[in-house]
């Protein structure tokens, strides 16, 4: 039966992993594994990382694998906002971590060669200006 | 009057140059239409997301999210400056951080402390020299920025604003309005600004697994982590447009100068056979 299809859309922030019809999905909701039919009530949920399962209406069964993120449910669309990343918080965290690193890294120095060339080429440009000033003051003075 | 043979090799040497910049536009031009795909592709989650924080919101209106309460007194504030990795893309850079010194201005003249957060090795380059701290950076996001480089970095902010070392976080990236031109544009990230609750469709109320504050929470994370990524993306596409113009120009330029040269050369060419000529004739006159 036409009616008996539920739409969905897998999308990621990196772009959008399926869109289509489909008899039932299955999501790893973080509270168990959730299986959705046509005619759902509305549902938000959290995912957690594993296969998303979607029946679709010819009976093939498509897998994708998602790093965790959100669901959406109406009663004739499912929205999976798919991670991109594996993520969990000791991970987040590392990352957290090492960007402020890097930021310390940078304020302490480690002049990379490029930068030395500008602030060379910045130095000669303001010696001649100071040589330029000082010839205009002196046909001044 | 220069010798013909140094104006020959400096004619090479600027027909050299004209090549890889020749090169440089068309790989820019490429990879510029390769970063508006992924530009768009990004669209369809932020606006899923969009949507899903407005039925939250427009569900339970007794539960405040810290990210969604604007805060009376702003003595902090959390500044992300998107720039590209590499040069030779004109003004693109410093118009962006023109944008955010103002932007820094500003703040600091309220009375408000700035601090910053640099995605791209010329904001690095640029910011280290101020005295404003840097509280995360990253670099070498390369032409396909991906969300996992940009976790950690927007979650040193977001940290930060739970925490209230600040009280606003901003945004400020190149948007692309077309190939000709880019501008700086500043977007407030948190506060999140109030969504409109007209462009909801007809409100139900949801089941919430686990809860709806918990829900709240992982989507607003992701959705400013998606907003920065929107960003960093748009940025690419923004370098790639401005290389390609500034490369365009540079051949161009390397073109006329080329003809130029080409006329020196011919002169002092006509130059020396005429001067040879006059001496055959001057030494016949002679005997």
């Amino acid at each position: 039966m036409a009616t008996d299809s539920i739409h969905v859309d897998i999308v990621s922030a990196e772009g959008e992993i399926f869109s289509g019809a489909a008899k039932m999905v299955f999501v790893p909701a973080t509270e168990g594994e959730l299986g959705i039919t046509p005619r759902h009530a509305p549902l938000l949920s959290l995912i957690k990382a594993g296969e998303v399962r979607v029946q679709t209406p010819d009976g093939q069964e498509q897998f994708f694998f998602v790093g965790g993120g959100a669901l959406e449910i109406q009663p004739r669309k499912v929205t999976v906002l798919a991670d991109t990343a594996l993520r969990a918080k000791d991970v987040d965290e590392a990352a957290a971590l090492a960007a402020k690193q890097r930021a310390e890294e940078m304020l302490a120095g480690k002049v990379d060669r490029i930068e030395q060339a500008e602030a060379l080429a910045e130095l000669a440009r303001a010696a001649a200006q100071l040589k330029f000033i000082q010839k205009l003051r002196k046909i001044k003075g | 009057m220069p010798g013909t043979k140094e104006i020959r090799a400096k004619i090479g040497s600027v027909k050299s140059t004209q090549k890889i910049t020749k090169a440089m536009e068309m790989v820019a031009a490429s990879k510029m239409r390769r970063a508006q795909d992924r530009m768009r592709l990004a669209r369809p989650y932020a606006d899923k997301i969009r949507t899903v924080i407005g039925h939250l919101n427009a569900a339970n209106p007794d539960y405040r999210h810290p990210f969604l309460v604007e805060r009376a007194d702003v003595k902090n504030v959390g500044i992300i400056v998107v720039s590209s990795d590499r040069g030779l893309c004109g003004a693109l850079n410093i118009n962006v951080f023109k944008s955010s010194l103002l932007a820094m201005r500003d703040w600091q003249g309220k009375g408000a402390a700035v601090q910053l957060c640099l995605i791209g090795s010329k904001a690095t380059a640029f910011f280290r020299r101020l005295k404003t701290p840097i509280a995360a950076s990253v670099q070498g996001l390369g032409d396909k920025p991906h969300v996992k480089d940009l976790i950690g970095t927007v979650k040193v902010m977001l940290d930060a604003y739970r925490e209230g070392k600040i009280d606003r976080l901003l945004l400020i990236h190149s948007s692309f309005i077309n190939t000709m031109s880019q501008r700086p544009e500043v977007v407030q990230l948190l506060p999140v600004e109030t969504l409109d609750a007209s462009d909801l469709q007809q409100h139900w109320d949801y089941i919430y697994e686990p809860d709806s504050a918990a829900i709240l929470d992982g989507v607003l994370m992701r959705y400013i982590e998606s907003q920065v990524y929107r960003g960093a993306v748009e940025n690419v596409a923004c370098e790639m447009a401005a290389r390609m113009v500034a490369m365009k120009s540079a051949s161009d330029n390397a073109g006329s100068l080329i003809d130029e040269l080409q006329l020196v050369y011919n002169k002092a060419r006509q130059a020396a056979i005429t001067k040879e000529l006059a001496e055959i004739v001057g030494g016949a006159a002679a005997v």
